[in-house]
């Protein structure tokens, strides 16, 4: 008795598989496709190459003066020589270390928060919450513990963005949450207040906040009365985030369904406790994307304190390139300024991405 | 903005007209001695200036005149703390006495010297609009500029110049409008205008951002008058004069060849009356100005006459390469004059 012998399985046609078949299905599957395929390609020929040219082989990396920049390529000892000046502003050179302190402990201090086997997050999350930013402004500012003072008005660069952006973050959220909750609050009151507050801060401009802050609150303060210029931005854009927050989180606990307050209620939980520990982590959950990208607006809406003479990035770069030893940099320090705004921006892209995967609970649909 | 602008001027007048009457006289030295040093507007970054240098500090002949104000006050050129600001807040941080004095390209013109509540100290520079043109254009003055088109820097007063020269003059041009200044200084470079307007201390900026600076030139003509000077807060005339005499002090030490080199040597051996009591050896001329003897020794030793201040700052030795023009002395064919000192 002889078994039948199946032949091997033939091999995929080769019009099926690897490269040719990926190049065949996504960009030479139609006669358009081709076309539009041939036309990006044409396109990334004309841009990258002299980009490419441009920002590396042929740019200048070593030296200190504008005489040994090559006039076809990028001069980035524009970018070393200010470097310090874009990241701490005009914060003196020999006290910058407690500023990076400051960045250190926010580092070492949430790490915990990150770690899935520590278990008494809430407690260490509320205590450092409380205790860092105190710390942080005993650092930064100084005029205590033998450290020396050092003014808002000397704070600027990237460090100036990230202060204006965490506190902003900081403060707008907690805000935020409650003007929600006062917005579908049963209490007219109440409801009136929180629709007033943010249909008026989402009405205006935040450029025209902080233009009403800086230039003209001085001028009804009694003379010589002026208050920190920082604290006046920071304070306008709070107010100005947390409306937008609010909307946001609103529309998280719209999506929360009925049955899921009907059940808090029947548990006996009161209305503080039904908020927060039924509605709200489901509603903030849902709007972890609105959060992130008002957030991401946030941080780079700081560059628009440029307006009332804050030196953050973007006007440190413009200040410098107005150095007369350095004319005509000013394209390498946008340049630079952009890459640094891009790497934050998608950093909080991508973290908000995993934290969305981790507090997955199966409703995607 | 700009009608956010005009609203502004009005509220910022409408303040003012209330807040102008509180100055008392003398008010501002006492609180500058209280606080032992001059706080001074400055632009938030003008080239040959006031810009800040790679370590921070402040350098530019806008910030060169406070630093002579704070030798004269405190015999401490050192003694002064810089506000950047930018051309909308500057008045108000004057107005409300955030800053002591106002020292910021600022044009003066008799609206701001009479309806502001704020008053000029005098002109640290004679600016004015002029045209930055290619050699290759083969064009010797602005009169032969018919149909050129030009790039302008937004700002309202920019454009009317420019629109009014042209009418009176009967030509025709073509106009391009920038935000920036590296906008424009690029277009020019391209070829997408044939001259460049804008002040003709900022054109010299300008120029040195071109990959091929040689190749372009500043046309002769100036359309317009544009005197650059401090600004104090009106109604304290001690600090008026006293910010006024610290700019002519720098004027007349040039004028007497008295120079941060030699000054110390003039104020002993002099015998030229004139020196003798502009660095206090004779007579007390300090003293009704309510400063000490030798203010003019220590503005001349720390910052310098105005000469050397010009030169250090926009002078043939920088980058900028300006010449000293209308800003010469007014014995040299410049229009800078200085009362004396007696």
């Amino acid at each position: 008795m002889t078994t039948h012998q199946f032949k091997p399985d033939l091999p995929p046609p080769v019009a099926t598989v690897g490269v040719y078949a990926w190049l065949r299905a996504n960009l030479f599957s139609s006669v358009p496709n081709t076309l539009l395929t041939l036309v990006a390609l044409y396109l990334i020929w004309l841009i990258v190459p002299p980009l490419l040219s441009w920002a590396i082989f042929q740019a200048t990396w070593l030296g200190d003066s504008r005489e040994q920049c090559t006039p076809s390529g990028a001069c980035w000892l524009f970018i070393e020589q200010r470097f310090g000046q874009f990241m701490y502003g005009y914060y003196p050179p020999e006290l910058r270390w407690r500023v990076d302190l400051t960045v250190l402990l926010a580092v070492v201090g949430a790490a915990p928060l990150f770690v899935a086997r520590f278990t008494h997050k809430l407690r260490y999350g509320i205590a450092f919450l409380v205790l860092y930013p105190i710390l942080a402004y005993c650092l930064l500012s100084g005029g205590m513990l033998g450290l020396e003072h050092v003014p808002t008005t000397q704070w600027g660069g990237l460090m100036l963005n990230l202060i204006l952006a965490t506190v902003g973050i900081a403060g707008a959220l907690p805000l935020g949450i409650l003007l929600a909750l006062g917005r579908r609050s049963k209490l007219p009151a109440v409801r009136v207040v929180c629709v007033t507050f943010i249909e008026f801060w989402r009405g205006v401009p935040l450029i025209t906040v902080l233009f009403m802050a800086s230039v003209m609150l001085p001028l009804f303060l009694p003379e010589g009365m002026s208050f920190d210029k920082m604290l006046r931005a920071l304070i306008g854009i709070i107010l100005f985030e947390s409306a937008y927050v609010a909307e946001v989180v609103r529309g998280g606990m719209q999506a929360i369904p009925k049955g899921q307050y009907e059940a808090a209620a029947a548990m006996a939980l009161g209305y503080w406790r039904s908020m927060f520990l039924v509605v709200l982590p489901q509603a903030l959950k849902l709007v972890i994307p609105g959060l992130v990208n008002t957030f991401i607006a946030l941080f780079k809406d700081t560059s628009l304190v440029y307006i009332v003479g804050l030196f953050e990035l973007l006007n440190s770069v413009k200040q410098a390139s107005a150095d007369p030893k350095w004319l005509g940099m000013a394209t390498e320090g946008y340049v630079f300024a952009a890459l640094v705004f891009w790497i934050f921006c998608f950093g909080m892209s991508r973290y908000s991405m995993h934290l969305e995967r981790k507090l997955d609970t199966g409703h995607k649909r | 903005m700009k009608m956010l602008k005009s609203t502004l001027a009005v509220l910022t007048t409408a303040a003012v007209f209330g807040a102008s009457g509180f100055a008392q006289a003398g008010a501002t030295l006492d609180a500058v001695n209280k606080k032992g040093f001059v706080q001074c507007g400055v632009s938030d970054g003008l080239p040959g200036f006031s810009v800040p240098d790679a370590s921070g500090k402040i350098v530019g002949i806008d910030a060169d005149v406070c630093r002579a104000v704070a030798a004269a006050v405190f015999g401490d050129a050192s003694k002064v703390k810089f506000s950047q600001l930018n051309a909308k807040e500057r008045f108000t941080a004057l107005q409300s006495g955030e800053i002591d004095v106002l020292s910021r390209n600022t044009t003066w013109t008799s609206s701001r010297d009479a309806g502001m509540g704020l008053i000029f100290a005098g002109v640290t520079y004679y600016d004015g609009q002029g045209f930055l043109a290619s050699k290759k254009l083969g064009v010797k003055s602005a009169k032969e500029l018919d149909g050129a088109t030009i790039c302008i820097q937004a700002g309202t007063t920019t454009e009317l110049n420019v629109s009014d020269y042209f009418r009176a003059n009967g030509l025709k041009y073509t106009p391009i409008t920038f935000e920036t200044s590296d906008e424009s200084a690029k277009s020019l470079e391209s070829g997408r205008c044939d001259v460049l307007t804008s002040d003709k201390s900022q054109l010299f900026a300008q120029r040195s951002k071109l990959a091929n600076p040689g190749d372009y030139e500043v046309l002769p003509e100036t359309i317009s008058k544009e005197p650059l000077g401090p600004v104090v807060r009106k109604g304290d005339d001690e600090w008026l004069n006293i910010v006024k005499w610290s700019l002519f002090a720098m004027l007349d030490a040039e004028e007497a060849g008295v120079t941060s080199k030699n000054v110390e040597d003039m104020a002993k051996n002099s015998t030229n009356p004139d020196v003798r009591r502009m660095l206090g050896t004779d007579g007390e001329f300090g003293k009704d100005l309510q400063l000490r003897k030798d203010w003019i020794v220590q503005i001349v030793k720390q910052v310098g006459n105005y000469g050397e201040m010009f030169e250090r700052n926009l002078g043939a030795g920088t980058t900028l390469k300006i010449t000293r023009g209308q800003n010469a002395l007014w014995n040299q064919g410049g229009l800078q004059y200085a009362p004396p000192v007696r």
